[in-house]
């Protein structure tokens, strides 16, 4: 009962709702920097930070190594893993909240199956596009995953003119077993590609660099754009589309803008990381039940939420058998499902008590 | 407020709603009936703007519904939904706030004082403004449907549709929620118009009904010409019958089950008269139909026990019924199956008869004194004082009786309950005229509704005819044998 109370507390103060999810994320992003095989002291980390933004900080007391360690290699890899888990935690809220369906993630409608589709190929036939490659790979997997999202969404048109989303769930669900089986088959023609496909479907953020960051940069600002701008909208069709409608919700449109900008957020970060799961499905209910389902604060919160974690996970993913690097998409479930099952009892204890 | 032309529409193709013509005006409570699938939840879809219709016109306050934009149109019309089932749990607020989102405009969609203003108040008048920070997931089903009904108000509309809104509502929740939305069609204007499934409330609350069958209009009238006994039986097949409600002038249908097996047929007569010195007691194997002025079970209703009780010259009581029910309760009896009467008489002095003739057969059982006899044209000479000296007339109809039938037979049995006090010149002792009854007399007409319909009652009907013969027996016995007792 007391918990409960403090929960309807925090619930009521936002501003305590974003100071404790920034806090979360600037504590990973100061750990993933930190700690690895050569330890950078957060001073330096500080310090280098601090004098590329503002150059007047001076240096002189960081180890070159120290430098070279955190601009080069770890500095690009927290940022890019806090971008990826950014791009699935806010996809994955407004596909549930749309969708009106707890079990929805960034995946349901195929697309990550869309984007490996175009990285396997990728692999597989050892493709390399003239002028982009060693970028073919995020790029076809991109362009894969927009044909994917496109076909799925026509074909749920075809079927049923106002798209219900029963029908647009089906209708992922059949393009995403078949595109899944494509993947299965290559693997299963494959021979020394093996271990770079199945390497990659599990996924991972190292060795990316800056580039890949630019790669996922635009599409996560546009997508989370249209995404908070629909948060009232998601709020209102998380009631029912005919509800939404009776609301004066223009469902029709805003459907199509919050599935295509969900779709352009997990194609990205599929091309560049490959399919990490359950950040998509766990961060939006874990932000959830911390805060409320208001997607206005819903949305800004699980992008927090989603990049601290997944920092946090690529940390262990890396350290835990150092030097032998575990794939990230294995350890957000080792460690998310736990936790997750953790809060879940509790909050439903809470409530049936 | 709401034209509808020649509508017809449906899903894929297939009209469900066919030709339908009605118009709603603007305060009015308008009432749609109709039996499952006859196109109802259509009609309401296509109302509101979420179904397309195939052929017709729907024009709100003259303009055609497809010409307002989904904001627009919402800043009209509000719905409250059937039940509404969320997988996510919100706050009340937030929800009630919602309501106010086809007002809000501009990119940042800004929280004004005057959306603030509106979702308070609409909280407050549907008594949900206590728990306004309450999970919406943690409310009964009848916190929640004043939640959605104060979502729905804050949108501010002139137009409010309901699909069968007292679904899962308990019975105060029912008349708490169509007692406030009648009360806001009155005061603001407001235009409800309802699915209802329960003909009742629709008769109750409603100023218009639109009764459908199988997608067409049967009929667009006041309550009490749609709600016709014929009329509902025939569009919903079923067995109905319609009475008054007993306090405001609304029709009120009442189901009628096909009889059951385990029903016995019975006959009233004397072997199941039961009599001690205290009390003459008939219980019969089923409930009978009664219309009686005893002082317990009086007016018309159902009951299986029938008890005259005796009670001293000298009973006085400031609350008798209640201390009859005390009685009754004492004695194993249940006050609510019951219809008793009290005398002064003894008991010993009662007459019974029963007579059988054409298939029509009646038991009529008598007490009689008349100490206290009174002329009832000169009843005003007399002052109020009740003084104990009654007669009180049971009779037992075995047969199945109407209405009028009932009414009819109580005018036989006073009519010849006064010719008996003519006959044997009773007299009222303040006037000195002749009496025609006591003050405190009471009659019970109990019918076991089996058998042959028996229609009328009159003094020349087979019925009125076995009333007055065995009436006028066992009232003109049961007065001897009091004059007897009373002359030793």
């Amino acid at each position: 009962m007391q918990n409960r109370s403090i929960r309807k507390r925090l619930a009521n103060n936002r501003l305590l709702a974003y100071a404790c999810s920034i806090l979360f994320l600037l504590i990973s992003m100061v750990l993933g920097i930190s700690i690895g095989s050569v330890h950078v002291p957060i001073s330096s980390i500080i310090r280098i930070v601090g004098h590329e933004i503002f150059p007047f900080i001076s240096l002189a007391q960081v180890d070159s190594m120290h430098l070279n360690i955190v601009l080069n290699v770890r500095l690009p890899r927290v940022i890019l893993a806090s971008l990826v888990g950014a791009s699935l935690a806010i996809a994955g809220a407004a596909f549930q909240g749309l969708l009106r369906n707890p079990l929805a993630d960034p995946y349901t409608l195929g697309v990550s199956s869309g984007a490996s589709v175009g990285a396997v190929v990728t692999l597989f036939f050892q493709i390399s596009i003239p002028f982009v490659g060693a970028f073919t790979l995020p790029l076809l997997s991109i362009v894969s995953s927009f044909l994917t999202i496109v076909l799925v969404l026509g074909f749920a048109r075809k079927i049923e003119k106002s798209m219900r989303v029963e029908t647009i769930i089906l209708t992922g669900i059949i393009f995403g077993s078949f595109l899944s089986a494509v993947i299965s088959l290559m693997i299963a023609l494959t021979g020394d590609e093996l271990r770079q496909i199945i390497g990659w479907l599990l996924g991972s953020v190292s060795m990316r660099g800056w580039v890949y960051i630019k790669i996922i940069l635009p599409f996560l600002i546009i997508g989370a754009g249209i995404l908070l701008f629909n948060a009232r909208e998601l709020n209102a069709m998380s009631f029912g589309e005919e509800r939404a409608h009776h609301l004066g919700v223009d469902v029709q449109r805003r459907k199509l803008s919050v599935l295509t900008a969900g779709s352009i957020l997990t194609g990205a970060a599929v091309a560049v990381s490959g399919t990490i799961g359950f950040v998509g499905l766990v961060i939006p209910h874990l932000t959830r039940l911390l805060w409320g389902s208001d997607h206005k604060h819903l949305l800004p919160l699980s992008i927090l939420t989603g990049s601290g974690f997944l920092i946090l996970a690529d940390l262990v993913a890396r350290t835990i058998i150092s030097p032998t690097e575990l794939p990230i998409g294995v350890i957000t479930a080792l460690i998310g499902a736990p936790v997750f099952a953790l809060i879940l009892m509790k909050s439903r204890l809470e409530r049936s008590g | 407020m709401l034209n509808v032309q020649n509508l017809t529409g449906g899903y894929g193709g297939v009209p469900i709603v066919k030709d339908l013509t009605f118009q709603v005006n603007k305060g009015e409570m308008f009432g749609i009936l109709g039996p499952n699938g006859s196109g109802k939840t259509t009609l309401l879809k296509m109302i509101s703007g979420i179904l397309a219709f195939q052929k017709g016109t729907v024009n709100i306050a003259d303009q055609p519904i497809q010409t307002f934009s989904p904001k627009e149109l919402a800043k009209i019309i509000a719905v409250l939904p059937q039940h509404s089932n969320q997988s996510f749990s919100y706050t009340v607020k937030e929800t009630v706030a919602l309501g106010r989102y086809a007002h809000q405009s501009g990119w940042f969609q800004t929280w004004s004082p005057k959306d603030e203003e509106i979702v308070q108040s609409v909280m407050k008048q549907t008594g949900i403004h206590h728990f306004h920070s309450k999970d919406i997931q943690s409310l009964s089903g009848g916190e929640r449907q004043r939640v959605f009904l104060a979502q729905a108000l804050a949108q501010e509309p002139q137009i409010l549709l309901l699909d069968e809104p007292t679904n899962h509502l308990d019975l105060s929740f029912q008349k708490e929620l169509l007692d406030v939305l009648k009360a806001w069609t009155r005061e603001k204007g407001l235009t409800v118009i309802s699915i209802f499934h329960d003909l009742n409330l629709a008769g109750l609350y409603c100023d218009q009904l639109l009764l459908m069958e199988d997608g067409k209009l049967n009929i667009h009238h006041k309550p009490n010409e749609v709600l016709r006994e014929e009329r509902v039986q025939a569009v919903y097949q079923t067995k109905i019958k319609k009475q008054a409600h007993p306090r405001v002038p609304a029709p009120q249908m009442v189901l009628l089950p096909e009889q059951q097996e385990d029903q016995q047929n019975f006959t009233v007569n004397a072997s199941i008269l039961k009599r001690t010195s205290e009390r003459i007691v008939i219980q019969t194997p089923q409930p009978m139909k009664t219309l009686s002025s005893g002082v317990i079970g009086s007016g018309t209703g159902w009951h299986d026990s029938f008890i005259n009780r005796r009670v001293g010259l000298d009973y006085d009581c400031n609350d008798h019924r209640e201390e009859m029910r005390l009685y009754l309760k004492e004695n194993g009896f249940e006050p609510s199956d019951c219809v008793g009467m009290m005398t002064a008489v003894n008991l010993d002095d009662l007459s019974h008869l029963f007579i059988e003739r054409d298939g029509c057969s009646i038991f009529v059982v008598v007490t009689a004194g008349v100490g206290h006899a009174i002329d009832a044209s000169k009843s005003s000479q007399h002052d109020m004082h009740l003084q104990p000296g009654t007669i009180n007339t049971w009779i037992f109809v075995n047969g199945s009786m109407t209405e009028e039938a009932f009414i009819q037979s109580m005018m036989t049995a006073t009519e010849v309950k006064t010719k008996v006090l003519h006959d044997l010149e009773v007299r009222d002792p303040v006037t000195g005229t002749l009496a025609t009854g006591t003050g405190t007399d009471s009659i019970l007409i109990a019918s076991t509704q089996q058998g042959e319909e028996i229609e009328f009652g009159g003094t020349i009907t087979p019925l009125g005819k076995l009333i007055s013969q065995a009436v006028y027996k066992c009232t003109s016995e049961a007065i001897a044998h009091y004059r007897n007792r009373m002359d030793i």
